[in-house]
């Protein structure tokens, strides 16, 4: 064996990125988002909201072991989950309307995988400095005691930062203060345990190490977004017809001018992704603008106007290098494609807005009992048996009344009650069978199906619901 | 980024195809799926001693760990039986009428009892409990030997018209027609007054006729009024229901040759949680009394 030719390889070794400090209009934007966006995830679960006495008065809580999700003043029942498509519709006709408006302004400015890593790289450069000590650092081949110290204190702030984020993440699915002093005491559930560690690990490994490598290899949106991009997005562009030919700057112009560009590499330096802009537009570029935050200010610094690097269109470097004047980012904005999505966008909210505030707080679900389809009692009446699943989604329990409409002179019975009337629980759905007899000979009787209208009214608040059902006669 | 060159310095044969001009080197295999391969067939033989593995004519061999998914099965249901146990004795101890009401026995009495009707009772019951022609619906408000929890717990328990079971309760209903009792004029008649008691007869004219017949014959056990008799099973003559059926054919046989269905005994086969539970269940059917 093994004189087989080794074979081409088909991975290629990472490239280390070292993204020096920067800072500019986009670079503040990107600082605000990220205490905004952290601030919310680790912050949300201490919220606190008083529900009353049977229910939870967190304020965002995914209750899975008791099937409830609450939201502020909202609680979301399994069988209400459409609101839950209703938001994932909204979240795919918003990625619609800002990638074709903004291009993968998700990428650079509000996706996890960022926002993390930035805050990662932030730590890297508080402890072990900025761009060329970091490359120094990576460069020098001995492990001594300075590199050792400066690598252990990285990671452990590193994980100290993931283990925060993992246990984030568990308070949403718990009340938060009971579980942190379960958490300290060791007394927490060991699934908490399990979530915690796995996401501090990917936590400490996607923003450590993984970083731009997740976003190029590992994430399906940059070829999904590259669909729904066109020549009016804007993007990341760098003016070449503005910068080239590129060369070291100097106060006295030589004899064949050069363009704005002076190859400082600035713009390369800042990049996360570790690409170079002036390639044009590529496929791992997330679009963060910190190229263009770097690049005004050498364009400031040598007296050359702004934007070399800038947001724009496709269609603009055409218009431009004709010699027009650069659109304006509004126009580029406000499109019939981008009115269209956000009309589509608004009127799903707005659904889901009206159907949250017409929701009842009483419910009921009908199933009739089709084994056998009808039972004939003695004194000649057809029976008609349901299985009526009442909620009740008050934090006390509450007396519901059942009646019918649709035909006249049908009775109605509660297995195991003594009249119309059922105590359902707090916050829970209770099955009850209900009976509906017609008279011998009565017209529903006789009839092979028959309409009707199963009622139930909460006898504290009066609401009603109704749910529509059929009746089987004999049939002659 | 490093694009390596396929190492073409050593000599590798070609496998001697060639599509469209495309080769393939003749490589060998790599070595840690060869490994791998050896690992597998290792494994096989130490599978085949240590688990079920050979087949034999009736059976396959049984391996040196005796391990077989029946056992699992048993260890489960063993596992199910001991969780379950203490709630079956408080079951079993509990006082009949008291089950239903009972806010742990109830329900559990009521989902264990439908498993068991499903397995034991739905073949002649219906799995719906609606019964069959010969086969009582038990959802409906009419009970041959009475709808109260000691009734079904008995009928359940003894069977019906058993003869393995000395609890069972017993009844016959003379073969009128077979064992000419009866001619066959009186049994148009009688067949006819049955009929009329809970609907129209075919023929009004020997319904009085039938009556008469029916008096001096039949309302010993299925009352003057033919409201039936629960203890002894005599089914009620004047309501809608019919075991067999109410229409004149039917009424001319039943009196003819005589019913004669029999339940079995569940005592001997089912343990008396079991029996309590099915009897919970079929009493919150619909028609329990």
């Amino acid at each position: 064996m093994s004189q087989s030719p080794s074979p081409p390889s088909l991975f290629s070794s990472r490239e280390p990125v070292f993204p020096r400090r920067v800072s500019g209009k986009f670079r503040n934007l990107k600082w605000g988002i990220m205490a905004v966006t952290l601030g919310i995830y680790y912050l949300m679960p201490w919220l606190r909201w008083d529900r009353g006495l049977n229910l939870p008065d967190q304020a965002v809580l995914v209750d899975l072991a008791n099937r409830r999700f609450y939201f502020l003043w909202i609680e979301i029942w399994p069988h209400e989950f459409y609101f839950v498509a209703g938001l994932l519709i909204m979240a795919g006709l918003g990625l619609f309307l800002f990638t074709s408006a903004l291009g993968r302004v998700w990428c650079g400015y509000a996706c996890p995988q960022t926002v993390w890593t930035d805050l990662f790289i932030l730590v890297e450069r508080w402890i072990e400095g900025d761009r060329n000590a970091r490359l120094k650092l990576h460069r020098q081949s001995t492990m001594d005691l300075r590199k050792a110290r400066l690598r252990v204190t990285k990671w452990v702030v590193w994980l100290l930062i993931g283990l925060a984020t993992g246990g984030a993440w568990v308070f949403y699915f718990a009340d938060a203060p009971t579980l942190l002093t379960n958490l300290i005491s060791g007394t927490a559930h060991p699934v908490a345990y399990t979530t915690m560690a796995i996401l501090t690990l990917t936590t400490f490994f996607f923003g450590g190490f993984a970083r731009e490598q997740i976003c190029i290899y590992a994430c399906p949106w940059p070829r999904i977004q590259a669909a729904m991009m066109d020549e009016d997005t804007l993007t990341v562009g760098y003016r070449h017809w503005r910068g080239e030919p590129r060369g070291k700057h100097r106060k006295v112009e030589t004899e064949t001018p050069k363009g704005d560009c002076i190859d400082c590499m600035a713009c390369v330096n800042v990049c996360p992704m570790g690409i170079d802009i002036r390639d044009g537009q590529q496929m791992e570029c997330i679009t963060c603008a910190l190229c263009i935050d770097a690049c005004d200010d050498v364009m400031d610094k040598i007296g050359k106007p702004r934007g070399l690097i800038d947001y724009m269109a496709l269609s603009d470097e055409t218009r431009e290098q004709a010699g027009d004047a650069p659109r304006s980012v509004w126009k580029h904005v406000f499109r019939p494609r981008t009115l269209f999505y956000s009309v589509l966008w608004a009127g799903v909210g707005l659904a889901m807005v009206y159907a949250l505030f017409i929701r009842p707080e009483v419910d009921l679900t009908v199933a009739p009992v089709r084994n056998p389809t009808f039972v004939v009692l003695s004194d000649g009446s057809i029976r008609n048996t349901y299985d009526v699943r009442l909620r009740n989604k008050h934090g006390e329990a509450r007396e519901f009344a059942l009646s019918l409409t649709g035909v006249d002179g049908l009775l109605i019975e509660l297995e195991s009650q003594d009249d119309a009337t059922v105590m359902v629980p707090a916050d829970a759905a209770k099955l009850q069978r209900v009976y509906i007899v017609a008279p011998k000979g009565q017209a529903a009787a006789v009839a092979d199906s028959t309409d009707i209208r199963i009622w139930v009214e909460d006898l504290i608040s009066g609401e009603r619901a109704n749910k529509r059902t059929n009746f089987n006669g004999k049939g002659q | 980024m490093s694009q390596n060159k396929p190492d073409t310095s050593k000599d590798v044969p070609t496998t001697g195809h060639v599509w469209d001009g495309i080769e393939e080197y003749d490589n060998p295999m790599p070595r840690w799926w060869l490994y791998c391969f050896y690992l597998c067939i290792i494994w096989a033989f130490v599978y085949a001693i240590f688990y079920p593995a050979w087949p034999l004519v009736s059976s396959a061999t049984a391996g040196l760990t005796g391990w077989s998914s029946r056992m699992d099965v048993a260890a489960d249901i063993a596992a199910v039986d001991e969780a379950n146990g203490p709630i079956n004795a408080r079951l079993e101890a509990a006082d009949l009428g008291a089950i239903a009401a009972d806010p742990d026995l109830g329900p559990y009495a009521v989902s264990a009892g439908a498993a068991v009707f499903k397995t034991f009772c739905a073949q002649c019951h219906g799995s719906g409990a609606a019964g069959a022609k010969g086969y009582p619906n038990l959802l409906d408000d009419d009970w041959l030997w009475g709808g109260s929890v000691e009734d079904i717990h008995a009928t359940v328990s003894y069977g019906i018209r058993n003869e393995d079971n000395d609890d069972a309760r017993f009844s016959s209903m003379p073969a009128f027609g077979r064992d000419e009792l009866l001619d066959k004029t009186q049994i148009d008649a009688v067949a006819n007054y049955v009929m009329s008691l809970s609907g129209t007869p075919t023929n009004a004219e020997v319904v009085g006729e039938g009556a008469v017949v029916y008096t001096e014959n039949c309302a010993s056990c299925h009352g003057d009024d033919g409201a039936g008799d629960v203890s002894l099973g005599a089914p009620n003559l004047a309501d809608a229901i019919w075991l067999y059926g109410g229409d004149y054919p039917t009424l001319v046989h039943t009196i003819t040759n005589a019913r004669y269905g029999v339940m079995p005994a569940w005592s001997d086969r089912l343990s008396e949680a079991e029996i309590r539970a099915v009897t919970a269940y079929v009493h919150q059917l619909g028609g329990g009394e």
